[in-house]
C-alpha cells in the first residue's frame, strides 16, 4: 500500500510572499499580472516599500505552487507566516501617535496665526477675542495629543521616579493654566501656542523614535516568519503537514532531505548525513542512522528520516539553549542611553531651576501671579523640544542610512554601543566562512576522473556533492554516460560506468583513508581512486573586514565550535593571531564576559545557536540574515546582504551618530543658557518662546540630517 | 474688525476639512506603502472602475 499524501488542513486563504528583489514599477505589475492570471488566485497585491505581496486566494493554493511562478519571472520569492506577519500588519500604535501629531499641527498652525495677529498689536477686546478663541482650540487639542506625555508622567510619579514626561507634562500644564487664567483677566501674554508648539514637536520626535522601531521590528518578525514552522507527522501511514507546536512526545515525524529537525528525537529508519554545524559550529557532515540522536535545529542532507520525537518545544536542546542567553541577557540591561542620562540630570535641573525663579520673584515682589507667570516661561523655553528629537532624529537617520547599505538596526541604543567597539570577535562557521564548502585539488585529477565523478555528484543535494558539480561544470568538464545512478543515503552514490562500479562517498565506503580534511573519495572498480579536498568558503568581505578592523586598532578575536586545524588554518589565512577552537557555548560566553570584566567594548558577530548565548552577552552583536532566527533575535543588527564589508560602514556610522547626538545637546544646552537667564529676567515673551523654540527644534534636526 | 467674524471660522472650517481628510486617508490604509504608490503612477495598467 502506497503512502497517501495529504495537504495541511490550514485555513490560510491568505498567502504571504516575501520579495527581496523587487525594485520598480515593472516588478510590481509583472508579478502582479502573472499572479492574478492563475486560475485560482482571486487578487494579489505587492507592496514595494514592505517588498511583500499578499495574495487572497482558493484554500488548496499553497506558497509552494506561486514560488516557482516569480521564479521563472526572475524573482526571489520566499513565503512568510501569515499569522506571523498578521501580528504587526497595523500598527495601531504608530497610527494613533501619527493622529495625535496631525491634530497638534493643524492646532498648532490655527493658534499661531491668531497669535501673530496679537504680537502685531492687536488691542483690548480684538485681543481678548483672539485668546479665547485660541483657547478654545488649545485646551481640547492638549487633552487629546498630549496623553502620551501625562500617562509617561503619572506612571513615573506612582512609581516616585522623575523622567522626561514630568517636567513636559509640568510646562504644558502650567502653560495651558496660567495663560487661560491670564486671559480670563484681560492680561497681555498667552503662551497658548507655545502650549501646542510643544506638544507638536515632543510628538514629532515620539513619532520617528517610534517609526524606526517599528520598522526594525516588524522586519525583525519578518525574518522570524521565514521559517514556516510546519512539519511532516506520519499518521497511520498517511503523511499529514502540521504546525511544529502542534507536534507531541512519541509522534513519527518524516524529515525530507533538505529539511531542519524540527524537534528532538531518535531516528526509526533511514539513514542519511546531518549537518549540525548550527548548533555547534563543526562543518563535517555526521553520519546519522537508526537509533541516532537528533536535536532540533540539525539540516537532514541526503535521505529521508523517520525519527521519533523525544522532546518538543520548550524542552528541546534548541530551547535550553536559551537558558544560557536568559542568563547573558540580565547584563545587558546595565547600559544607559545617552538620553537617559541626559534625562537624569535635565528633569530634577528643570524642577529647581523652575522652582527657585518662583521663590525669588515671590519674595521680591510678593505678586503671586506674576511670580507663576515667570515660573511656566521658565519651563516653557527649558522644555527639551530639542532634547527630545536630539536622539531620535539622529538614529532615524543612521538607521536610514544603514538600511539602505543592507544593515537592519533592531535596537535603539545599539549604535551608541556600536561607537564604544574596541575588540570584535567572529564566530568562524556561516559568519567569516559562507558554511559551504569549496573543491581545492580540481587540478590533481585526470580529466575522465573528473567526467566520472561529475556525472556522480550531479545527482545528488549532498553540499560536497554540489561544491563538486560546480566546480567540475566551471573548469568544462562534461559528465560521463552511467547507467544505474543510485543515492546511498548517509554513505554515497553509487554506478555502473563501462560495466564497472564506481563510487563517490565517505573515505570509509569506498575503502580509502580519510585524513584529516573535508574530502570525498571516488572509488572505481579495477582502477584508481581519488580524493577530492574541500575548504570551506570565506564569505565575502571577510578579508577586507578583519584588515579593515586591525588597521583601526581593534582587536580582533576568531571563536569556533570547530576542529583545531580548521581554526588554526583560517586564522592564518586572515591574519588573525588571538583564536579559539572547539569552543563550547557556554565556553564562548565566559570567554566574551572575561573580556567585559577587563573593561572592553565587544562587537560579537556570529550566526550559529552555539553563538547565541555570546552575542547576548557582548556589549553590541551583529548576525548575518542567513543566521538562525534564535540569533538574529540575540543581536542588536541584522546583515541583509550576504558581504560582510557593511559592518564597517556600521562602526564609522555609529561613530557620526554618536558625536552629532552629543553636538545636538550642545546646541540644546547653548540655548538654554542664553534663553534661560531671559525667562527668570522675566523678559520672556510669547514670541520670544516661540522663536526660540521652533529654531532650536529645526537645528538639531538639520544637524541630524547631515548623516545621510 | 468685523469681517473677522466671518474669516476666523473660514479658516478653521477649511483647516478642519483638511484635518478630516489627513483621518480619512489614514483610517483607509493609504499610507501603507508609499514607495509603492510613487511608482505605481508609471505604471500603463490601470483600472476604469476601482475594484469592490
Amino acid at each position: 500500500m502506497g503512502v497517501q499524501v495529504h495537504e495541511a488542513p490550514i485555513e490560510d486563504t491568505r498567502v504571504m510572499l516575501s520579495l527581496p528583489t523587487i525594485h520598480c514599477s515593472a516588478c510590481i505589475s509583472k508579478i502582479e499580472s502573472a499572479l492574478n492570471a492563475m486560475p485560482n488566485v482571486h487578487e494579489a497585491r505587492v507592496n514595494l516599500t514592505l517588498k511583500r505581496a499578499s495574495i487572497e486566494a482558493d484554500p488548496d493554493l499553497t506558497a509552494a505552487d506561486l514560488i516557482p511562478v516569480l521564479n521563472d519571472l526572475g524573482f526571489e520569492a520566499h513565503e512568510l507566516d501569515a499569522g506571523t506577519i498578521a501580528a504587526t500588519e497595523t500598527d495601531k500604535a504608530g497610527r494613533a501617535l501619527l493622529m495625535r501629531l496631525a491634530v497638534a499641527g493643524f492646532a498648532s498652525m490655527n493658534v499661531m496665526l491668531l497669535s501673530v495677529a496679537v504680537w502685531s498689536g492687536a488691542q483690548d477686546a480684538t485681543r481678548d477675542m483672539f485668546h479665547w478663541i485660541s483657547a478654545a482650540i488649545t485646551l481640547p487639542t492638549i487633552a487629546f495629543s498630549a496623553q502620551p506625555f501625562f500617562k509617561n508622567a503619572w506612571a513615573a510619579l506612582r512609581n516616585g521616579a522623575l523622567n522626561m514626561d514630568v517636567p513636559i507634562t509640568l510646562a504644558i500644564l502650567l502653560a495651558a493654566g496660567t495663560s487661560l487664567y491670564e486671559t480670563a483677566n484681560s492680561g497681555h501674554h498667552a503662551y497658548f501656542d507655545a502650549a501646542l508648539t510643544l506638544t507638536f514637536f515632543l510628538l514629532a520626535g515620539r513619532y520617528l523614535d517610534h517609526r524606526t522601531r517599528a520598522i526594525a521590528k516588524s522586519a525583525a518578525e519578518e525574518l522570524v516568519a521565514l521559517e514556516v514552522p510546519r512539519a511532516i507527522r506520519i499518521e497511520r501511514d498517511n503523511e499529514i503537514t502540521v504546525r511544529v507546536s502542534e507536534l507531541t512526545k512519541g509522534d513519527m515525524i518524516m524529515v525530507r532531505p533538505g529539511g531542519r529537525m524540527p524537534v528532538d528525537g531518535v531516528i526509526v529508519s533511514g539513514t542519511s548525513e546531518i549537518d549540525r554545524s548550527f548548533l555547534t559550529g563543526e562543518t563535517l557532515p555526521l553520519f546519522a542512522g537508526p537509533d541516532t540522536h537528533v536535536s532540533a535545529g540539525e539540516v537532514n542532507l541526503t535521505g529521508p528520516l523517520t525519527i521519533r520525537a523525544t522532546a518538543v518545544g520548550e524542552d528541546t536542546s534548541l530551547h535550553r539553549m536559551a537558558d544560557l542567553v536568559a542568563v547573558a541577557e540580565s547584563g545587558r540591561s546595565r547600559y544607559t542611553s545617552l538620553a537617559d542620562k541626559a534625562a537624569k540630570l535635565y528633569a530634577p535641573g528643570v524642577h529647581i531651576l523652575s522652582a527657585l525663579s518662583f521663590a525669588g520673584w515671590y519674595l521680591f515682589t510678593f505678586d503671586l501671579r506674576m511670580s507663576i507667570n515667570i515660573a511656566a516661561a521658565v519651563l516653557i523655553i527649558t522644555c527639551p523640544c530639542a532634547l527630545g528629537l536630539a536622539v531620535p532624529a539622529v538614529t532615524t537617520a543612521a538607521s536610514g542610512r544603514l538600511f539602505r547599505k543592507g544593515m537592519l538596526i533592531k535596537n535603539g541604543t545599539a549604535l551608541e554601543r556600536l561607537a564604544k567597539v574596541d575588540t570584535v570577535v567572529f564566530d568562524k562557521t556561516g559568519t567569516l566562512t559562507q558554511g559551504a564548502p569549496q573543491l581545492t585539488n580540481i587540478g590533481d585529477h585526470s580529466r575522465h576522473d573528473l567526467q566520472v565523478a561529475l556525472a556522480l555528484a550531479e545527482t545528488s543535494s549532498h553540499p560536497l556533492a554540489m561544491a563538486l558539480t560546480q566546480a567540475a561544470r566551471d573548469a568544462g568538464i562534461k559528465p560521463a554516460g552511467l547507467q544505474n545512478i543510485h543515492e546511498v543515503p548517509g554513505y554515497g552514490i553509487e554506478a555502473r560506468w563501462q560495466n564497472r562500479t564506481v563510487r563517490l562517498g565517505r573515505a570509509s565506503w569506498v575503502g580509502a583513508d580519510a585524513g584529516a580534511s573535508t574530502s570525498a573519495h571516488l572509488w572505481i572498480e579495477d582502477g584508481n581512486s581519488a580524493q577530492f579536498i574541500f575548504v570551506d568558503r570565506l564569505r565575502d568581505g571577510a578579508q577586507s573586514i578583519v584588515k579593515a578592523l586591525q588597521d583601526n586598532g581593534k582587536t580582533v578575536i576568531l571563536m569556533s565550535g570547530d576542529a583545531n586545524v580548521a581554526v588554526e588554518d583560517l586564522a592564518n589565512r586572515l591574519g588573525i593571531k588571538d583564536w579559539i577552537a572547539e569552543a563550547l557555548p557556554g565556553d564562548k560566553l565566559s570567554r566574551i564576559n572575561d573580556l567585559i570584566d577587563n573593561n572592553a567594548h565587544v562587537l560579537m558577530v556570529g550566526d550559529g545557536l552555539n553563538d547565541t548565548a555570546a552575542l547576548t552577552a557582548a556589549t553590541v552583536s551583529i548576525s548575518p540574515a542567513s543566521a538562525l532566527d534564535a540569533a538574529r533575535v540575540a543581536s542588536d543588527i541584522v546583515l541583509l546582504g550576504k558581504s560582510l564589508d557593511p559592518i564597517s560602514d556600521a562602526l564609522i556610522t555609529a561613530d557620526k551618530s554618536v558625536s552629532r547626538i552629543k553636538e545636538n545637546f550642545r546646541i540644546a544646552t547653548l540655548y538654554n543658557i542664553i534663553a534661560v537667564p531671559i525667562a527668570i529676567a522675566g523678559f520672556a515673551t510669547p514670541l520670544a518662546a516661540a522663536l526660540a523654540m521652533s529654531l532650536s527644534s529645526i537645528t538639531v534636526s538639520l544637524n541630524a540630517l547631515r548623516l545621510k | 474688525m468685523n469681517v473677522l467674524i466671518y474669516l476666523i471660522p473660514a479658516s478653521l472650517f477649511l483647516g478642519g476639512i483638511g484635518l478630516i481628510a489627513f483621518i480619512y486617508t489614514m483610517r483607509s490604509n493609504q499610507y501603507d506603502d508609499p514607495d509603492g504608490n510613487s511608482q505605481r503612477i508609471l505604471s500603463d495598467e490601470w483600472d476604469d472602475h476601482p475594484k469592490p
